[in-house]
């Protein structure tokens, strides 16, 4: 198992749950066992949760798992059957998951200058909290929902916070134009300022970030930067290892991978979407959890099981104290409509459709009608 | 003993919130057991009467723990401890509700709501 966070967790927990009882190495670069990323943009960064409210593994929770943890997974040598290690180490075993996740993109120039943050680790969020509660003025480089919900958290710290994103709508892509539209003017209902349609040229400062420099020549003064313009799949380690690579590790519908005895789960994994008809990268949480299932399954069978359709992709954002959920594909959608709720009180029901039938379903604030359309979506689509 | 509702308008597959202090539901399976749990998610302020149920399981309707109807148990985190069970009874084509005197594991957020509350 190589990738020790949720996906890997998660297919620890089926290989014990499916009776898979033989030795099991989990290799993980990072120092800490599991924990939970979506409170670092949200409860963790605003300081009502602490460390110890992070950990994935439940109390006396046991897999009989060996963890090397703190050591970078270097590649996958097929014909051996061997992770290589950093340390030069290399763990043999009959079957592999690779479950490495992603890795938040970083702006290029910013390496070396204080003040400029990216989130996606434990560390990453430490840092940045113990910037933020010096409070000051925070410019967040992408509209995203991580750039977003530190928007958000910063803004309920008390900070000046200014959002850029260089689309003309922010969340455009997950949530089309205009539910992204909708979303995104939490900000402005709070009093966050957010440009649109404008690139990053550059970031200022000498050690210190002192702005964000724009493209159309104006220049944002700030004291901290997040920089949240999205994540890659953790897999230049498997370049040469055969194992087939486009956009993560490219997967059929049940998580295999191009080699035999070889799955992939979670954000660095690209799986065939039965739904959408194509390969698609789902980097949310609940993916993470469920998909190890059935890529322990085949795992263990050999590839001999048939895959099912999972569930169709969900996934939750907290922004301004408003519950944001979503199901579906937004993509392919040709008209959205609102069945509940309006937008312009932030609390609302929209249901994407496609040629007649619903592809996907948004929720603000609408946890109940929420699930029974996800349970539609998933029962019909 | 609470009256909830007759059972006759609690569907299979669906659940009934009582506005007690804490919310509990009954939930009514698509097997026609009906079982009553706290309503509040032990994660976060979410009603599990919202929640997905499937066999002898309710899901979360936020972030996917799964509570067994019979027991309370939690499969796996984010929540963490089981939610409180209630016994239920049906007489005259009414389901009742016998309050279990065992603490509730309430969330942080809403341990702390109502605590504020009483002050
Ligand atoms: C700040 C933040 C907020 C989020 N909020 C939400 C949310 O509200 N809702 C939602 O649905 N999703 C959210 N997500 C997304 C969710 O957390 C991810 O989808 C989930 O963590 C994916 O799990 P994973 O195990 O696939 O990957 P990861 O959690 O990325 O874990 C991969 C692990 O593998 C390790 N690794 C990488 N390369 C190697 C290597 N070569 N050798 C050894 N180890 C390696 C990494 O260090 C990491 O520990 C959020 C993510 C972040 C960062
Ligand atoms: S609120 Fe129930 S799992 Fe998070």
């Amino acid at each position: 198992m190589v990738g020790a966070s949720l996906a890997g967790l998660s297919a620890a927990r089926s290989l014990r749950k499916q009776g898979y009882d033989g030795r099991l190495v989990v290799i993980g670069d990072e120092l800490h066992r599991p924990y939970d990323r979506p409170p670092l943009s949200k409860e963790f960064l605003a300081g009502t949760l602490g460390e110890e409210d992070l950990t994935l593994e439940a109390d006396g929770e046991d897999l009989s798992a060996e963890w090397l943890l703190g050591v970078r997974a270097t590649g996958l040598d097929h014909t051996a059957r061997a992770v290589r290690l950093a340390d030069g180490r290399e763990v043999h075993a009959d079957g592999f998951v690779i479950a490495t996740g992603a890795a938040a993109r970083t702006f290029p120039g910013s390496e070396g200058l204080a003040g400029v943050h990216t989130l996606r680790t434990l560390d990453d969020a430490r840092a940045l909290r113990d910037e933020l509660v010096r409070g000051g003025r925070l410019v967040v480089i992408g509209g995203g929902f991580i750039g977003a919900e530190v928007a958000s958290t910063a803004y309920a710290l008390g900070l000046e916070v200014t959002v850029i994103e260089a689309a003309p709508t922010p969340l455009a892509g997950p949530l089309g134009e205009t539910m992204g539209a909708v979303v995104s003017a939490l900000h402005a209902d709070h009093g966050v300022r957010l440009l649109c349609g404008v690139g990053v040229k550059g970031l200022s400062g000498e050690r210190q970030v002192d702005a964000v420099l724009l493209e159309d020549g104006r220049s944002i003064p700030a004291d901290i930067v997040v920089v949240g313009v999205g994540a890659r799949p953790c897999v230049e380690w498997l370049e040469g290892s055969g194992v087939v690579l486009d956009n993560g590790v490219k997967c059929g519908a049940d998580g295999r991978t191009s080699l035999a005895g070889v799955v992939a789960v979670g954000d660095c994994a690209s799986w065939y979407d039965p739904r959408a008809g194509h390969h698609r990268r789902v980097e949310h949480w609940t993916g993470a959890r469920e998909r190890p299932e059935a890529a322990i399954a085949t795992l263990l069978a050999g590839g001999a099981v048939e895959p099912g359709v999972p569930r169709p992709p969900y996934f939750w954002s907290d922004q301004y104290g408003v519950k944001i959920q979503f199901a579906g594909h937004a993509t392919g959608a040709d008209s959205v409509t609102i069945e509940d709720g309006a937008a312009d009180d932030r609390n609302v029901l929209a249901v994407y459709r496609r040629a007649g039938n619903p592809v996907a379903v948004l929720g603000m604030n609408q946890p109940r009608l929420f699930m029974r359309w996800r349970k539609q979506l998933a029962a019909t689509s | 003993m609470i009256p909830a509702c007759p059972l006759a308008d609690l569907p299979r597959g669906e659940a009934f919130r009582l506005e007690t202090d804490p919310p509990v539901s009954v939930f009514h399976t698509e097997d026609g057991e009906l079982f009553a749990l706290d309503d509040t998610c032990t994660h976060q302020d979410a009603s599990l009467a919202d929640g997905w149920v499937e066999d002898c399981w309710v899901e979360c309707p936020l972030h996917a723990s799964k509570f067994n109807l019979k027991t309370g148990e939690v499969d796996a985190p984010p929540a963490k401890l089981p939610v409180r069970t209630h016994q239920v009874v049906v007489e005259d084509g009414m389901i009742y509700v016998k309050l279990s005197t065992a603490a509730p594991n309430l969330p942080h957020c809403v341990a702390r709501k109502l605590a504020g509350a009483g002050t």
